[in-house]
């Protein structure tokens, strides 16, 4: 049998809590293969749409299909295309990895000697081998995720659900486990991801959601989605800040734009041709404007979703590198 | 991989994900030996209080006592000792660990199964110690080993059954804390108000009533009279279909309830 070509298609999915729209209305379309991105704040309403497309909870309207089966309907059928790593660790915290594994295993159906080997191999995939026989208490957050995809993939699901996959996780751990992520679709599974962190979803995505208050609010390529903000982002700094107005009225004048000033001897402005740099800068080496640094940027999705989500920022929606 | 993707889960493999569910439950038991503290404790410590507090106004002295008060005791513990699977259940469903079992092509009720099953572990632990401390205090039934097992079996079917009831509180409680206390409520007057400890004619006539109808008074004479006759009486077969029913019913609603949120 040959799996749709479509991993996810969602249709007005909504999810009421009491009077709180958790999920507005959601609309989604998923290619098989590839990693797709839902990237939103904090009670965005992330969770709550991959806990109904992974049928944990009922949607209260609108229909979603995973490979074309329904997650209401059909959903023992969608149990067996999918894995799921929810975003606090879904194992068992008193017993130890391998029998973590075996269990899981065993409940999809393996016998003994398969659960036994699966677990092992997946231990050694995910580097845990040294730890695993100790219970899970004592292990790290990095470990445990590592852990909790494993379980993930015993059945190699053709698609792969992961929320947060590396919310409360060092940098590096980070870096270990996008390059895992990467590998996964190497391999042929589709990964769904939700993240609040602008470059995981710029890193790892081929295509990204943006949800906000229950509602994908704008879809597409990370170049499409900087592409909405419009403009590449101009920033220099001048050697000595006596120039500044000169220099200031130049550039305003070159650009057709409105430039701003940030601290004593930088000016940032947006850009709609990057062309117009090397007229500018000539223009500046005319008027003896010396210099220290000089960058254009394309925007970055921190800036894409600040223009989308209306401005409105929260300390905690970006990463800081 | 794909190529066969099923509708539906088949009796067989229900069974067999439901033991792998205990063998779960069971690693944990192993690991937390400190759950099993109640069933062991409790056994001991009420048989010794009861027999020696009641024995000699109810029946003239302790060891004429023991073949009436061995059987309350055991069924009044073994009741309690069910009333955890709730607490338990509550707890273990409020960790991640479910959102992943929920996630799977699993019957949905193998988690619960599985979990009841593992708790027979404890049945078998209190019916054990309850016995041993009769038999240390001067307890000889007349029917002898085999009917100390066969009363062991009945009594532990009993509570395998009805422990569905809490596992029902324990699916539908908000926290775990709520289900001992609602657990505790029914509890109580059913194993007080029956024939447990005291000879139900000494009863005002309302009291002697519920006694009566009871299923715990059934239970409690089905044992004594395995016990003392080594027969099965009418209070055998009813305490048997009232547990098959409670069972029955409460699984059935268990389930329904563990599943109602879910798709």
């Amino acid at each position: 049998m040959k799996l749709s070509e479509v991993a996810v298609e969602a249709r007005g999915l909504v999810k009421v809590f009491g009077q709180f729209h958790a999920v507005d209305g959601v609309d989604l379309h998923i290619p098989a293969g590839g990693i797709y991105g839902v990237l939103g704040p904090n009670g965005a309403g992330k969770t709550t749409t991959i806990r109904m497309l992974a049928t944990l909870l009922k949607p209260d309207g609108g229909s979603a299909k995973i490979f074309g089966y329904d997650v209401v309907k059909d959903n023992h059928i969608v149990r067996q295309l999918i894995g799921l790593t929810g975003q606090y660790a879904s194992v068992d915290e008193k017993l130890s990895a391998t029998e973590n594994l075996i269990i899981f295993s065993r409940l999809l159906g393996l016998d003994n000697r398969e659960a036994k080997r699966r677990a092992k191999e997946l231990l050694e995939e995910f580097d845990l081998t040294e730890a695993a026989k100790r219970p899970l208490a004592k292990y790290s957050g990095g470990m445990r995720r590592r852990l909790d995809l494993a379980a993930s993939l015993i059945s190699q699901p053709a698609l792969l659900f992961l929320d947060e996959p590396t919310t409360g996780l060092d940098p590096r751990t980070r870096i270990q486990m996008w390059n895992t992520i990467r590998r996964l679709v190497k391999n042929g599974s589709t990964v769904v991801l939700t993240t609040q962190y602008l470059d995981e979803a710029d890193q790892l995505a081929d295509r990204i959601a943006v949800i906000d208050r229950g509602k994908v609010i704008a879809e597409g390529t990370p170049d499409q989605l900087k592409a909405k903000v419009g403009t590449a982002s101009l920033e220099l700094k001048l050697s000595e800040d006596e120039h500044l107005h000169h220099a200031k009225g130049i550039i305003q004048r070159l650009l057709q734009v409105e430039v701003h000033v940030a601290g004593n001897n930088t000016i940032t402005a947006p850009m709609q041709d990057p062309e117009v740099i090397t007229d500018l800068l000539l223009a500046l080496r005319n008027a003896r404007i010396g210099l220290s640094a000089v960058s254009v940027k394309s925007p970055t999705l921190d800036e894409v979703f600040l223009t989308l989500t209306g401005q409105q920022t929260q300390p905690n929606y970006s990463y800081e590198q | 991989m794909n190529n066969n993707l099923s509708r539906t889960i088949s009796p067989a493999l229900t069974v067999q994900q439901s033991l792998v569910m205990a063998y779960r439950g069971l690693l944990k038991v192993r690991r937390t030996p400190e759950q099993l503290i109640d069933v062991t404790l409790q056994p001991i410590l009420f048989t010794l209080m009861f027999a020696y507090l009641f024995g000699g106004a109810i029946a003239g002295n302790v060891h004429a006592y023991l073949p009436i008060i061995i059987p309350g005791i055991l069924a009044q513990t073994i009741l309690t000792g069910s009333v955890a699977i709730g607490v338990n259940l509550r707890d273990d469903m409020e960790k991640g660990v479910f959102d992943r079992f929920r996630s799977l092509p699993v019957a949905r009720i193998a988690p619960l199964a599985g979990a009841l099953i593992a708790d027979a572990i404890r049945y078998v632990i209190v019916t054990v110690l309850t016995f041993s401390m009769g038999y240390i205090m001067g307890l000889r039934p007349h029917a002898g080993i085999i009917g100390v097992l066969e009363a062991s079996c009945l009594v532990i079917f009993f509570a395998w059954c009805t422990s569905w009831i809490f596992a029902f509180f324990g699916v539908i409680a908000k926290t775990a804390s709520g289900v001992q206390g609602i657990s505790m409520m029914i509890l109580f007057p059913l194993t007080f108000l029956s024939n447990a400890f005291v000879p139900v004619n000494t009863l005002p006539k309302p009291l002697k009533w519920f006694a009566e109808v009871n299923p715990v008074s059934h239970l409690v004479n089905a044992i004594r009279t395995l016990l003392e006759k080594g027969t099965t009486s009418n209070d055998f077969w009813l305490s048997i279909i009232g547990a098959l029913v409670i069972m029955v019913v409460f699984s059935f609603i268990t389930v329904k309830a563990y599943t109602r949120k879910a798709a």
